[in-house]
């Protein structure tokens, strides 16, 4: 690993992920491979097989004698029975009524899985059914809300749209998406003395699965402690739905006073567990004739499930998003969180955001096809300004906008306009296969929208052979996380990374710690990390000062795993920690750090965000005018990551984000049957993207000069969650293609996922001719 | 017969005595030898983050092929080699070369995908010198990630090979083929372990023996429809006859008429005389499922599943393909698509088996294309799966076979739309002809793959699809095809 010189910082720089090797050789721990204790029992929910619907009977008697059964537990055995992270809602299992198919009923513990499993089947379950509200549509129709519709309005978007000389109306669907993380849902609980509990938990959350399974014992949170060392995947389904699993799990070993293991198979885990809300998007849209908006009216309806959950938060952000990098002078946008009979969704990746970028994607796209220009002619009149034309929706001035640049930047080096006319030349050419292509952009607000979580805490001890153990607040969970963090400590230090230790997140070692989400793992507990290294490194520069007499004005700096006053060594890092701890200087810190500037009004204007991060991605596509199937060609992405921490990592984020974004809007279909069963439960019937999918022609460019105006961590930025938007790139390029291939350059009501088969669906439906208003027509016929 | 199994773990030799038969190979590694490296992402065959690699004889030498430990009954083990993870890193700690390009490369994000996708590679790191970007996605096809969008994967597939590297499972091959040689026995497998019984025999008359003796016996091939029932639906199996052993059911002969394909052929045995003779076919069993499937599945298992979505049936059907079917009776023959009674239920009798599949050759004449439509490419199921195969003489299509699948409870010969296509000329008229009979000739269900509108809608655009194709060679019509682009 690169050795920390004075001029070789091992902050951004490509360092490999702290656990590659042991990912690599099998040695990467997670929870299932966690040794077991002895006497473990393994648990088993029993879901209902019914969607909403009264449990006129449920008696587990022969459950509770079946053989090799430790126990079981119902809605009965329960203190409470309320998991909601925010809203009470949330729950453990059924409690005489089904509110979701496969909701858990009761869990077992058994001396084996399959014991657990025959003796769950001998419940007797007795159900009458109940009428169900599935989608957003049934539940607008009903007024059924988890939560009050809220609104964003700035200027008058009625008389906006009224007065437009042109104006399109619309609605379309954007699908929700499973998280797939390659490993399930899992928690083992292990009792303590004193009735505490030990609890290992795929979380994004510890401190939430701390709380919760506090509560749910009736115990104060000391009594519990998380840890977490790695997570396989979270991408938000690991932020609040790890507590439901970990509550089981302790329930059953206080139930037992034995270690239980609860791990969802997948499908369990598929049926049981929230996803990303799908949205029902409304527009209605007056502009100019050169596309520039003029009035906007926005509705976003999601399908929430039958519980709050984060939907409070997620729906804040698809509001938040819903400009992405356009200025809306009028607008009203609606947010309707609709309460249905469906799992409880949750976060995922984007949080909101994506639908929100989704909504105001397709308005652009579809002003260009009225207007007959290129979209991307459209996206970028719209643009937000630098000096004026730069406030957002919700009141927030956007003070960092890169898009005026980067967009151009991509366009050239993706050759795009050259290419567009390619794709017009192919497809005069080529009778059943056509093409399309696409530029997309992002602009995606870092920050949580609820402001209290924006704070962190880490915990850096310096050991008398100048080892370093870090630990902090932010969980592992494929993002490089723990790499960053530990790069950021090395480098206060001027050791090698290979000097700092990362340990498994604890809830015992930071307390009170936010989940590991929104983007903002690295900002808020790099920043925290750093904090408690440098307030140790100020101490031993004060040792070092007096016990070496260096005069004032000569500078001690920490490089190449010594101590220097100029080009003097002063000794190993080592040997200035021991001299530090002679000295009796506390070698160990607890840091802090709570992000500036936000401001937040109680109807959610203001400042939400720190600081925006900025992408764009071109994609194009071939589609088959035959059976709708299609393939990416190619892909260029421009992204912005302010000064990289790691360009390595945040080249992977970028892409993998991408791909799942692109998966999100192609072939990832969650199908539910009229009964409101969720029948692709698994990765048999919900396609994620393979290898296969993965575009031919790939390029993925880190936007230079990247550097984050506002004081981030040495200026980086977030770059989780952002990249994910860009698929939005492959979607329109099939619109694009689709609407070519149609001839007539329009493109009808297109939902996302766009399968082959909504692709080949969109080939043969008539499209609306377009919606003008009379006022408009009247002072300016149609030309 | 013996009671035992007997392989080698890495180089280690176990025997184990009347285990659980259906206990799988990932169980096994897990919870009895707590090798915790392979991991488990969904037991269905999925995900890829279960593979492992076999290692079997082949004279001197080994051959090495991945598959998927969790739909892996263990007992399938006997006499073979099996490589995990944990075997690959040299005792110093020096990564193979699969390992460190993949850390290298930074190809690992969270790394639960990981080990599966180190085995993969290992598999084609031994069977291959310097494979094509495709040959690499085909690999891979069956291993997801969800986090790191496969870029740095495939780069590390091209870059393993740079490094210097003496392989010591390929040092050792000979060695270690002979210990699996001598471990092997002619005496059927017997386990016995409760009420569950598993047996394996080694010829064709000790199978229909076992057979008449329990005729209802679970036949098992590859496992990747059987080792599902036990995995996801649970069920019990009692009695198991495992037909892999068998090493006539693996033969492939050429014979005057038609290709001879015997029932225990994995599809991957199957391929190159498959892919040679009905290329069409090549190209579609390159999408049906992933290379772990198709290095345990068979072509045997997919007829005696009799899946209405499987999709050699469909292909098998248009090439006017014969089954074989045998017990201790004797032999009967039949066309494929009589195979097929109703939603899952076949023609075999008890105490019968299928023992191979004669296909004929294509003539110079004929026409002949199969088309898999699926949301994703790449280890999917079909929504619709169709093969066509026409006739064309003076410019009248003399023959027609015409197979479907997904569009009825069974695999299907769509004999209406080969009756408006016979006699007629073969242009656009006759094709808007037989796209309405295709049209009126099934009622395809709607489910979570697919509409039954675009099932119907996509039938016929498949049969105007194969039309084009046999008279506009130069029109592009495959989007997976390279020129096009
Ligand atoms: C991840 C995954 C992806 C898949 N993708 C596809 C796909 O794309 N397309 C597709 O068509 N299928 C697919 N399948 C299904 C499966 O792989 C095939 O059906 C395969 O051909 C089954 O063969 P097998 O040898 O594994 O059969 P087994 O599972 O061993 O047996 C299947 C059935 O056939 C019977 N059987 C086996 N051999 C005989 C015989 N000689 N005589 C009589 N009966 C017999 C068995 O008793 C059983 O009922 C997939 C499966 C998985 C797990
Ligand atoms: S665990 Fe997914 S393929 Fe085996
Ligand atoms: S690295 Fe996380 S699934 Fe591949």
């Amino acid at each position: 690993m690169s050795a920390q010189t004075r001029n070789t910082r091992v902050v951004h720089q490509s360092v490999p992920h702290d656990s590659g090797y042991k990912h690599v050789s099998g040695e990467a721990i997670y929870v299932d491979d966690i040794p077991e204790p002895r006497d473990l029992l393994y648990a088993y929910a029993r879901l209902a097989d019914r969607g909403r619907a009264r449990i006129t009977r449920l008696d587990v008697s022969a459950v509770k004698s079946a053989p090799g059964v430790a126990a079981v537990i119902t809605p009965a055995d329960l203190l409470t029975n309320d998991i909601g992270p925010v809203f009470s809602g949330d729950q453990i299992f059924a409690d005489g009524e089904v509110q979701h198919f496969a909701q858990p009923l009761f869990a077992v513990a058994g001396e084996s899985l399959d014991a657990a499993r025959r003796a769950a089947k001998l419940a007797e379950v007795e159900y009458e059914d109940l009428e169900a509200i599935l989608t957003c549509e049934e539940a607008l129709a009903k007024e059924s809300y988890v939560l009050p519709s809220k609104y964003f309005r700035r200027g008058d978007s009625a008389a906006a749209l009224a007065r437009a000389p042109n104006r399109i109306s619309g609605r379309f669907h954007v699908g929700g998406q499973e998280h797939f993380y390659l490993e399930g849902h899992i928690g083992m609980a292990i009792p303590q003395e004193d009735g505490d509990m030990l609890v290992y938990s795929s979380t994004q959350h510890p401190s939430e699965v701390q709380h919760m399974v506090a509560k749910v014992l009736g115990m104060p949170d000391h009594a519990v402690v998380v840890e977490t060392r790695r997570l396989g995947g979270g991408f938000g389904g690991k932020e609040t739905q790890g507590a439901h699993i970990a509550c089981i799990a302790a329930l059953l070993a206080r139930a037992t006073g034995r270690p239980v293991k609860l791990r969802l198979d997948r499908d369990d885990d598929m049926l049981m567990t929230g996803k990303r809300h799908d949205f029902l998007i409304d527009y209605d849209i007056g502009f100019d004739d050169d596309g520039r908006i003029e009035g906007a009216d926005l509705m976003l309806a999601s399908r929430c499930g039958y519980a709050p959950d984060l939907s409070h938060s997620v729906n804040d952000r698809a509001m938040y998003h819903a400009d992405n990098g356009y200025y809306l002078p009028n607008v009203t946008i609606a947010s309707h969180r609709c309460k249905t009979h469906t799992v409880s969704n949750t976060a995922f990746r984007g949080f909101g955001g994506p639908q929100g970028v989704m909504a105001i994607e397709y308005v652009m796209d579809e002003i260009a096809r009225k207007l007959g220009k290129d979209p991307l002619e459209v996206r970028k009149i719209n643009f937000y300004g630098t000096t004026d034309r730069n406030i957002t929706p919700y009141g927030m001035k956007v003070e960092d906008n890169i898009l005026h640049k980067l967009v151009p930047q991509l366009a050239r080096s993706a050759d795009y306009a050259a290419r567009r006319e390619a794709v017009e030349a192919f497809n005069r050419k080529s009778r059943y296969l056509k093409k399309g292509i696409a530029l997309t952009p992002v602009k995606f607000g870092i920050s949580f929208t609820n402001k209290m979580l924006n704070q962190a805490g880490a915990l850096v001890l310096v050991y008398q052979d100048g080892s370093v153990q870090l630990n902090h607040g932010g969980i592992e969970m494929g993002q490089g996380l723990h790499t960053k963090v530990a790069q950021v400590v090395a480098d206060v230090f001027g050791i090698d990374l290979e000097r700092v230790r990362i340990t498994a997140t604890n809830t015992g070692k930071v307390p009170n710690t936010s989940p590991t989400a929104a983007s903002t793992g690295t900002d808020l507990n790099g920043y925290a990390a750093y904090n408690a290294a440098s307030a140790i490194r100020r101490r031993m520069v004060k040792v070092v000062r007096e016990h070496f007499q260096v005069a004032a004005e000569r500078k001690i700096e920490f490089h190449d795993n010594a101590v220097w006053a100029g080009d003097e060594r002063l000794g190993s890092f080592g040997e200035i920690a021991k001299l530090a701890y002679v000295n009796r200087v506390q070698l160990s810190e607890a840091g802090y750090y709570r992000t500036p500037k936000l401001e937040i009004n109680e109807d959610g204007t203001g400042r939400p965000f720190y600081y925006f991060a900025y992408g764009a991605a071109c994609a194009e596509v071939l589609i088959d005018t035959l059976t709708g199937e299609y393939r990416v060609l190619r892909t260029d992405i421009l992204h912005d990551v302010g000064r990289s921490l790691n360009p390595a990592i945040d080249l992977g984020q970028i892409e993998g984000g991408f791909i799942q974004g692109m998966g999100w809007l192609t072939t990832e279909e969650l199908w539910w049957d009229d009964k409101g069963r969720l029948r692709t439960h698994a990765p048999s019937t919900y396609k994620i993207p393979a290898i296969g999918d993965l575009p031919r022609d790939f390029r993925v460019q880190l936007y230079e000069p990247g550097r984050n105006r506002e004081n981030s961590i040495h200026r980086s930025k977030a770059v989780g969650e952002p990249p994910l938007v860009l698929g939005s790139a492959v979607f329109f390029a099939l619109k694009d293609a689709v609407a070519r291939a149609r001839g007539d350059g329009q493109c009808p009501r297109f939902d996302a996922p766009a399968t082959p088969e909504r692709v080949l669906m969109a080939l043969q439906e008539p499209v609306a001719p377009p919606v003008v208003s009379a006022a408009a027509s009247i002072e300016e016929p149609a030309e | 017969m013996r009671r035992s199994i007997r392989f080698l773990l890495g180089h280690e030799e176990r025997e184990l005595h009347d285990v659980d038969p259906t206990m799988t190979v990932l169980q096994y590694l897990r919870s009895e030898e707590r090798k915790t490296g392979t991991k488990e992402g969904c037991a269905e065959g999925d995900c890829g983050a279960c593979t492992v690699v076999i290692g079997e004889p082949d004279g001197e030498r080994m051959r090495y092929r991945a598959v998927n430990a969790c739909i892996l009954f263990l007992p399938v083990l006997d006499g073979c080699q099996l490589i995990t993870v944990e075997h690959l890193k040299r005792e110093d700690g020096e990564l193979h070369p699969v390992q460190r390009a993949m850390y290298e490369l930074h190809a690992s994000q969270c790394g639960f995908c990981t080990p599966g996708f180190v085995m993969s590679m290992l598999a084609l790191y031994l069977n291959e010198t310097s494979p094509s970007r495709d040959t690499i996605c085909d690999a891979l096809a069956g291993n997801l990630c969800r986090c790191t969008g496969y870029r740095p994967i495939i780069d590390a597939a091209q870059a393993m090979y740079d490094y210097d590297w003496q392989d010591p499972l390929r040092a050792r091959e000979a060695e270690t083929a002979a210990r699996l040689t001598a471990l092997r026995s002619e005496e059927t497998l017997a386990l016995v372990r409760g009420d569950r019984r598993y047996f394996a025999p080694q010829s064709v008359e000790a199978l229909a023996e076992l057979l008449a003796e329990y005729p209802r016996a679970t036949l098992l091939a590859g496992g990747t429809d059987v080792g599902l029932w036990v995995t996801k639906l649970h069920q019990d199996l009692d009695t198991v006859v495992y037909l892999g052993a068998i090493s006539e059911l693996h033969t492939i002969v050429e014979g005057e008429a038609a290709l001879e394909i015997g029932a225990g052929a994995t599809y991957t045995e199957a391929f190159d005389a498959l892919a040679r003779h009905y290329p069409d076919f090549g190209e579609l069993l390159r999408r049906l499922a992933s290379t772990q499937i198709r290095n345990s599945g068979t072509i045997g298992g997919n007829i005696g599943n009799g899946s209405p979505i499987g999709d050699s049936m469909p292909v098998l059907i248009a090439l006017g393909a014969e089954l074989v079917l045998r017990s201790r009776e004797g032999e009967r023959r039949m066309p494929i698509e009589d195979y097929f009674i109703e939603y899952r239920k076949t023609a075999l009798r008890p105490g019968e088996f299928i023992e191979r599949i004669r296909v004929p050759y294509l003539a110079p004449e004929d026409q002949f294309r199969c088309y898999k439509i699926s949301k994703r490419f790449d280890q999917d199921i079909s929504a619709v799966c169709a093969a066509f195969k026409v006739r064309v003489e003076q410019g009248r299509v003399v023959d027609a076979s015409i197979g479907f699948g997904g569009v009825a409870a069974t695999p299907v010969r769509a004999r209406a739309t080969e009756a408006a296509l016979k006699g007629q000329a073969w242009d656009e008229a006759s094709i808007a002809k037989g796209e309405e009979a295709l049209a009126a000739e099934f009622t395809p269900l709607t489910d979570m793959r697919a509409s039954a509108d675009y099932r119907r809608l996509v039938s016929t655009r498949l049969l105007r699809k194969f039309f084009v194709e046999t008279v506009d060679l130069a029109e592009p019509t495959r989007v997976l095809a390279e020129e096009v682009v």
